[in-house]
């Protein structure tokens, strides 16, 4: 079965139905989301059909500006953080005997199956003041009394990191297992340490994969909605947030379908612009 | 004492035992093939000598100093790998200067040996260029130069070859063998093509099933190979079983055969290299066959002949081959000169 | 080396079993109320699961719209993933990235761009829509499963099928399905779990007239506390752990993640 081009019509049959599916149920709901965008918000939560600009307009707010800034500056912390523990967790679970591989790919894949909403809730209670991490630390005799340590901003942060870190893990593994391992033993047997070759071998080789990690990392942290309102307070919401506050609790469904698209924008522009510099290193 | 020695080396994969009571030892400068089939232990060996995996037993020692325990980067040696492992975000010069750069030479000192270094492979002024677009050859001297830019007292060589075409895999022996004694560098490779070990080695040291079955120079152990793998492994010969009477006269397929005599073994094995096989008229000996298949290759002549129950193998160069059609009847003569008794 | 290994392995552990030590401890605490550690022992937060009415039909919403979305999301991915290893049509590979979307922008996005179009399409809030919600947002998963799949399968099996008689068709149901299977399920499986899981694309399409499990849960949040949101939570993750230890037991874990066949 030689892969060849579509010859007769009927050739196409297979792609009817997920195109079809693709099609109505993806690219029209998101090209409905871009033309509510535009459209007018009316009294009492409705929307009518228009074309104006002032949902895009109050971007120009300085409260706007503050989210956008904030958001991006957690998504970016978040992300480094995973791909600072992630590479070399994931380095030395490559190097792993197979048994203890799959054990760990299995917890990773449970925790990053666990629903925001679980994590959300499990971090809240080990933050808390009567049933966490502080309690423990008291009846072990570290601390003086129980605190609560959220809502703050190292508590969403943490929260967020351990979210995405098992998502980083797994988009590391795919290359890092395919590493060729005689790499690191020719940099021993040439006087570097494990340490030392890790970092002057496996980092620098796979430059453009962290690199791509970095990026889908700070898109998948960028989605967060529930655990900056679960763990922080007001002035630690993102963007997800704000756009499902406005769509349900205020009715505002243009301006929500606007931030959305600026969302979208940032992301793909992103996504660019890591494809361009992993070129421009190519071309060197 | 210097060179290396291997005491007693063992080494165990839960019950699976990949080096079993190794010991060998290899004189400073001399250069050292292993040789064996995959799985018969001699890459596990190396990586011992490397440091890339710890014995279960046993000790190595290099130049006098007990290095077993030693970590790899602190053993000071060169190592080559199948794979060449060549950095794929260094340059070329970058590469060779690697275990500099760890060491903390100057950047003049790397510069001054790198450059010395690639006009000893015929590569000058490769210095800047990536190692991702260059052909196999010039892959594999670099990752040669890059072994050798410390001047270790050892040098390891995985399969270095397996990657390359023949024409070039032969030349890059002898380049290989020469540069060895060019720098006196106490060198071992391990590879599974026999032709190589021949070609490059002072001694061969050939190994199946995770021990030494023998360790002799290239040319002994073609002649007087210790046991029967040994001598199948290398180039290709006869076994035969052959009787002897109280008085060392032996008897092969039944029949006595006059003027051969192999000692007072009781029973054994012989091996006999197919050119000293003699294929002579039926009358002249008392051991026959029956010729089966004649394979004429233009550059030698092959003739198989059914023998006692097995298949005997003899050679001979066109000039001088035997006169013989398939279905005839011949003789054949050994000559106990060339008649190995194998131990096992 | 090694020391520098197991701690680092110990610490990571350490940080990702942490919460959920504690929320297993609160599950089982036997009053209602947060506190760590348990005072009390008591499995009955376990049990209301399934004796509480409200939990118990938000558990069966969940592992309904689980099991229909994932099945859907098979359907939609296996043909386009076929499709684009049998066929040379770079233009088709549009198809792969739309696939892909849904799952890689923040989902947010997705989430609000399904609301808007069911809430113009007017079937905003049956509960089928959560299905359909579901099924794309997931599809990814066994869209990328299955084109690991179809890349690994050797076409000279394919070719020596070929030889022996068999046509298309016949090669798809002896030689393909087969070699394909344990993708299928592993997609299957992936976006089973996920779907269980998942809040937000369940929340703002079906969120007013259902309530999947994570709905019910954030709800509880901010209503009202209860020790079941912690024993849900410990469920959920068995269910996961079982279910991938499950593909880790029958299938190649690695591979299907990405590695090269094991040689290890």
């Amino acid at each position: 079965m030689r892969r060849e081009a579509p010859q007769r019509l009927a050739d196409y049959g297979p792609l009817v139905f997920p195109a079809g599916m693709l099609i109505v149920f993806f690219v029209i709901p998101f090209a409905t989301m871009i033309a509510v965008s535009f459209f007018e918000r009316q009294q009492g939560g409705f929307y009518e059909p228009a074309f104006v600009l002032d949902n895009y307009g109050r971007f120009l707010s300085l409260f706007f500006g503050k989210v956008l800034g904030f958001s991006l500056f957690l998504a970016m912390a978040v992300a480094a953080a995973c791909v600072a523990i992630g590479v070399p967790f994931t380095y030395l679970l490559s190097c792993a005997s197979r048994r203890v591989q799959i054990w760990w790919l299995v917890v990773l894949l449970s925790i990053l199956s666990l629903s925001e909403v679980m994590i959300g809730f499990a971090w809240s209670t080990l933050l808390s003041r009567t049933a966490g991490l502080t309690n423990l630390l008291v009846m072990l005799g570290l601390m003086a009394g129980p605190q609560a340590l959220t809502p703050s901003f190292g508590a969403v942060m943490t929260a967020m990191t351990y979210q995405a870190l098992p998502y980083t893990v797994l988009v590391l593994y795919p290359a890092l297992v395919r590493l060729d391992p005689t790499l690191t033993e020719a940099a021993r047997t040439l006087g570097a340490s494990p340490v030392r070759a890790f970092f002057s071998v496996v980092v620098p080789a796979l430059r453009n994969t962290i690199l791509a990690t970095l990026i889908m990392v700070f898109i998948f942290a960028l989605g967060s909605y529930l655990l900056p309102q679960l763990l922080g307070r007001p002035q630690h919401w993102t963007l997800s947030v704000l756009i499902t506050d406005q769509a349900i609790y205020q009715s505002n469904m243009p301006f929500a379908a606007a931030m959305a698209v600026f969302l979208v924008l940032v992301s793909l522009a992103l996504v660019g612009l890591a494809f361009y510099a992993g070129r421009q290193k190519e071309a060197a | 004492m210097s060179g290396l020695t291997l005491s007693h080396v063992t080494k165990e994969f839960g019950t699976f035992k990949a080096v079993n009571n190794v010991s060998l030892s290899v004189p400073d400068g001399t250069f050292v093939c292993l040789l064996g089939p995959s799985g018969c232990g001699k890459t596990t060996l190396m990586r011992m000598v490397a440091g890339l995996d710890l014995p279960t037993e046993g000790s190595i020692t290099l130049g006098g100093e007990d290095i077993t325990r030693v970590p790899t980067h602190k053993r000071n040696l060169g190592m080559v790998f199948q794979s060449l492992a060549l950095f794929p975000h260094l340059t070329v010069g970058e590469n060779i200067a690697y275990a500099l750069r760890i060491r903390g030479v100057s950047k003049d000192e790397q510069k001054k040996r790198v450059d010395e270094l690639l006009s000893m492979i015929h590569l000058p002024g490769f210095s800047d260029r990536s190692v991702n677009k260059l052909s196999g050859g010039q892959r594999q001297r670099i990752a040669i130069a890059r072994a050798l830019a410390i001047s270790p007292k050892l040098f390891l060589l995985d399969e270095p070859l397996s990657a390359l075409d023949a024409k070039l895999r032969e030349a890059m022996q002898v380049e290989l063998r020469q540069l060895q004694q060019r720098l006196g560098i106490t060198t071992i490779v391990v590879t599974h093509d026999q032709r190589e070990a021949m070609t490059m080695a002072d001694t061969v040291v050939v190994m199946n099933g995770g021990e030494i079955r023998q360790a002799a120079a290239p040319v002994d152990i073609y002649r007087r190979p210790a046991d029967s793998f040994v001598a199948d492994f290398i180039g290709s010969t006869n076994l035969i079983p052959f009787t002897t009477d109280g008085k060392g006269e032996a008897s092969i397929f039944g029949s006595s055969v006059a003027g051969l005599t192999l000692g007072t073994t009781r029973s054994g094995t012989i091996s006999v290299r197919p050119e000293d096989v003699q294929i002579v008229p039926s009358a002249e000996s008392s051991l026959a066959g029956k010729v089966t298949f004649v394979r004429d290759l233009g550059g030698s002549v092959e003739t198989f002949i059914e023998a006692g129950g097995q298949q005997i193998v003899a050679v001979s160069a066109p000039r001088s081959r035997p006169d013989v059609t398939v279905g005839q009847t011949v003789g054949l003569r050994f000559d106990p000169e060339t008649s190995v008794v194998l131990a096992r | 080396m090694t020391a520098l290994r197991r701690f680092f392995f110990l610490a990571v552990g350490l940080f990702l079993a942490l919460p959920l030590i504690v929320v297993a401890g609160v599950s089982i605490n036997e009053k209602q109320t947060l506190a760590f550690p348990p005072q009390g022992f008591s499995l009955s937060w376990y049990g209301e699961i399934f004796a509480n009415d409200e939990w118990r039909s938000a558990l069966f919403a969940s592992l309904t719209l689980a099991a229909t979305s994932a099945a859907l999301a098979l359907l939609v991915a296996l043909p386009l993933a076929w499709f684009l290893w049998r066929r040379v049509a770079p233009w088709a590979n549009i198809f792969q990235l739309l696939g892909v979307a849904p799952f890689t922008l923040p989902p947010v996005i997705t989430a609000l761009g399904l609301l808007t179009f069911w809430a113009t399409s007017g079937f905003y809030g049956q509960p089928w829509t959560a299905v359909i919600s579901h099924a794309i947002f997931f599809v990814t998963l066994p869209l990328v499963t299955l084109s690991l799949g179809f890349s690994a399968i050797d076409r000279s099996l394919v070719e020596a099928a070929a030889t022996m008689g068999a046509d298309d068709r016949a090669i798809f149901r002896t030689v393909i399905f087969p070699l394909i299977l344990p993708y299928m399920v592993s997609g299957y499986a992936f976006a089973f779990v996920l779907s269980l899981n998942e809040y937000i694309v369940a929340y703002m399409t079906v969120g007013f007239t259902m309530e999947t499990l994570p709905i019910k849960i954030f709800n509880a949040l901010r209503y009202g506390y209860t020790p079941t949101m912690a024993s849900v939570t410990v469920f959920f993750l068995a269910i996961a752990a079982l279910v991938f230890g499950a593909i880790a037991r029958f299938g190649d874990l690695p591979k299907l993640l990405g590695a090269m066949t094991s040689d290890r």
